[in-house]
């Protein structure tokens, strides 16, 4: 994406009485950036052992030389190069799914009048409170009937659209799209497709930019649902490391590889766009 | 969408014309108004509805029918290896539930990891929040890599961590050796294997909250602290006296959310317990509503049983939900 990403810049106010953070403060970042950071990197010294070496006390401190074969095995036992493709079809597709479906409500929900709004949006809002849980039994039932085992439009249709999402948009448009903008565009003449497209599409971008960011790495950690619906020949990258896990392959520095290898495209979409999706979380708490 | 009549198609190009403008016949002009005011009433009418209608219409069918459904299939004998039959039983399925030891074994659990989870984490995520919200050198590294773990899946993250735990050759246990501690059978134990699953959760999802909590401290109007600090307030009575106050609203909404988190707890625990995680551990000392929900109908075949398991749990978040508004309330009521 040619968004100039390095151009926005971090805000930071400087006046009032904030303190500046003493060295005390930074050593407490370290930990807890150790901590965050230190379980993942361990997993790729566990990877680049051999099985036998895990177990024995101390446990390997630093890397070993057995990383490629790891990541061999496991991307040939669990099925991972698989998994990684369908992760990344139906995560795209659920993001962008989200991103179109969420941007129409919520540009409905902020600008368009219309009768029952108010309604309606609190309906959005409660069913963030359905559990998943609540869905399995009978979606389990629907696919079966379907013949839609491990069918990947199975794991995508039920996430497709998200209350959040439409919470999301509703809540940026209605601060940064200008009522007058679409009312010039309907004095020109503009329907309301064409206000979407001429008017709210490139207001709405960098939201949907986050929100597609945000529900690409919900889809991709998705397990609930996935576990239950798909089987290790057709599986996500969430369902083969569960298969891991639970002993399709007992070799525990196979597994960590596989962990790692299902864990590397987000530490990535991280990596690049970190910065976005902290201000995506951040807005979305504000206000939500 | 309805297509325009081939003389009105919208040309905002050519619109300052040269010349006197070709009027149409008068007759012909009106029809074309006409119409044109009734495409577009008709427009402003429905499109809204077109635009949320995707989301009803997807919320429809794998949310409320799907919700529905389950209560219905609550109320019936449903196996799993004979879905087409289903056998009207009542309420025998939540009878057998209040009757079931592992369910309340199950709710204790969810509740213990729930409190052992929640609480650390936002307390942490508080603090965390506090440092982040001062004057910091690399601001945005820091909010970045305290994300890490939000970006990992439970998978990944459980599996880590199980190794992590590992009682013979785990890299905890041999720390806490160094620290002549005797070794943890983090996997076996009760509390220590609920403080497990909790630490996975925690480590997930303290870094996340504490974004949520830097958004709201940004929001307090500097001028409080400076008032604060004009009165003499020390930095620690500061953050107690007007932070804390100020995110009351977020606080709760933390709270609200987690828990909600909490009781649909199912990776970790699942993954944590290995070959037969759906058991929660050989004594069930960590199953959790949601991998009781899922031994019942996955390993038990009893779906409807399974449902009325999924019906308790939602019948238990709409408690917590409505506490968490009366609560809210309260706060507001407060101020």
């Amino acid at each position: 994406m040619p968004v100039p990403l390095s151009a926005t810049p971090v805000t930071r106010a400087r006046a009032g009485g904030r303190p500046r953070t003493g060295p005390l403060g930074y050593a407490v970042l370290v930990l807890f950036t150790a901590g965050s950071v230190l379980p993942l990197v361990w997993t790729a010294v566990a990877a680049s052992h051999d099985n036998t070496r895990l177990a024995h006390t101390p446990p390997p401190l630093w890397f070993g030389g057995n990383l490629a074969h790891n990541l061999g095995v496991a991307w040939s036992d669990a099925n991972l190069g698989l998994a990684l493709l369908n992760t990344t079809l139906v995560a795209g597709c659920v993001a962008l799914g989200t991103v179109l479906f969420c941007t129409l409500a919520g540009f409905a929900f902020a600008k368009l009048r219309f009768r029952g709004r108010n309604a309606l949006l609190a309906v959005v809002v409660g069913t963030m409170m359905v559990p998943p849980q609540l869905s399995v039994v009978p979606l389990f039932a629907l696919v079966a009937e379907l013949g839609w085992t491990d069918r990947l439009q199975t794991v995508v249709l039920p996430t497709l659209v998200s209350a959040f999402g439409v919470f999301f948009m509703r809540q940026y448009l209605v601060e940064a799209l200008p009522t007058e903008l679409i009312e010039a565009a309907r004095v020109d003449g503009a329907d309301s497709l064409r206000v979407v497209r001429h008017v709210v599409l490139p207001v709405a971008r960098p939201a949907m930019a986050v929100l597609g960011m945000l529900s690409f790495v919900q889809s991709w950690n998705d397990f609930f649902w996935p576990v239950i619906a798909l089987t290790q020949d057709n599986p996500t990258v969430q369902v083969a490391l569960t298969g891991l896990g639970r002993g399709y392959v007992p070799d525990q520095a196979v597994v960590m590889a596989g962990a790692l290898l299902g864990t590397l495209p987000l530490l990535l979409v991280l990596a690049l766009f970190g910065r976005h999706i902290v201000g995506g979380i951040m807005r979305g708490a504000v206000k939500g | 969408m309805t297509s325009a009549p081939p003389t009105t198609v919208e040309d905002p190009g050519a619109e300052p014309a040269p010349g006197p403008p070709r009027v149409p016949p008068a007759a012909d002009r009106d029809r074309r108004a006409a119409w044109r005011t009734r495409r577009h009433r008709w427009d402003v009418r429905w499109s809204p509805y077109a635009f949320v209608a995707p989301f009803f219409l997807f919320f429809s069918a794998f949310g409320l029918f799907p919700l529905l459904w389950t209560g219905w299939a609550s109320l019936h004998r449903l196996e799993l290896t004979d879905m087409s039959r289903m056998e009207w039983t009542g309420a025998r399925n939540y009878l057998r539930l209040l009757h079931d030891e592992f369910f309340w074994n199950a709710l204790g659990n969810t509740f213990t990891i729930g409190v052992l989870s929640t609480v650390p984490q936002l307390l942490t995520a508080l603090c965390l929040a506090h440092l982040l919200h001062q004057r910091l050198r690399a601001a945005t590294f820091w909010r970045v890599a305290l994300l890490t773990p939000y970006a990992t899946s439970v998978a990944a993250a459980t599996l880590v961590f199980v190794l992590l735990y590992g009682r013979d050759y785990g890299l905890i246990n041999w720390a806490l050796g160094l620290a002549g501690i005797d070794p943890v059978d983090w996997q076996n134990g009760t509390w220590s294997s609920r403080i497990a699953v909790s630490s996975i959760v925690v480590w997930r999802w303290t870094g996340y909250n504490a974004l949520i909590y830097l958004a709201a401290m940004q929001a307090i109007p500097d001028e409080l602290y400076e008032s604060a600090a004009l009165d003499g307030a020390s930095r620690i009575r500061q953050f107690r006296h007007v932070t804390v106050p100020s995110l009351r609203p977020t606080i709760l909404f933390t709270v609200v959310v987690s828990t909600i988190g909490a009781t649909q707890l199912f990776g970790e625990p699942l993954l944590f317990g290995g070959a037969a995680g759906q058991k929660g551990g050989a004594s069930h000392q960590f199953q959790t509503l949601g991998l009781y929900l899922y031994e019942q109908g996955w390993f038990g075949f009893h779906l409807g049983r399974a449902s009325a398991v999924a019906w308790a749990m939602f019948l238990i978040l709409l408690l917590v939900a409505a506490v968490g508004g009366l609560l809210a309330r309260r706060l507001r009521a407060d101020r």
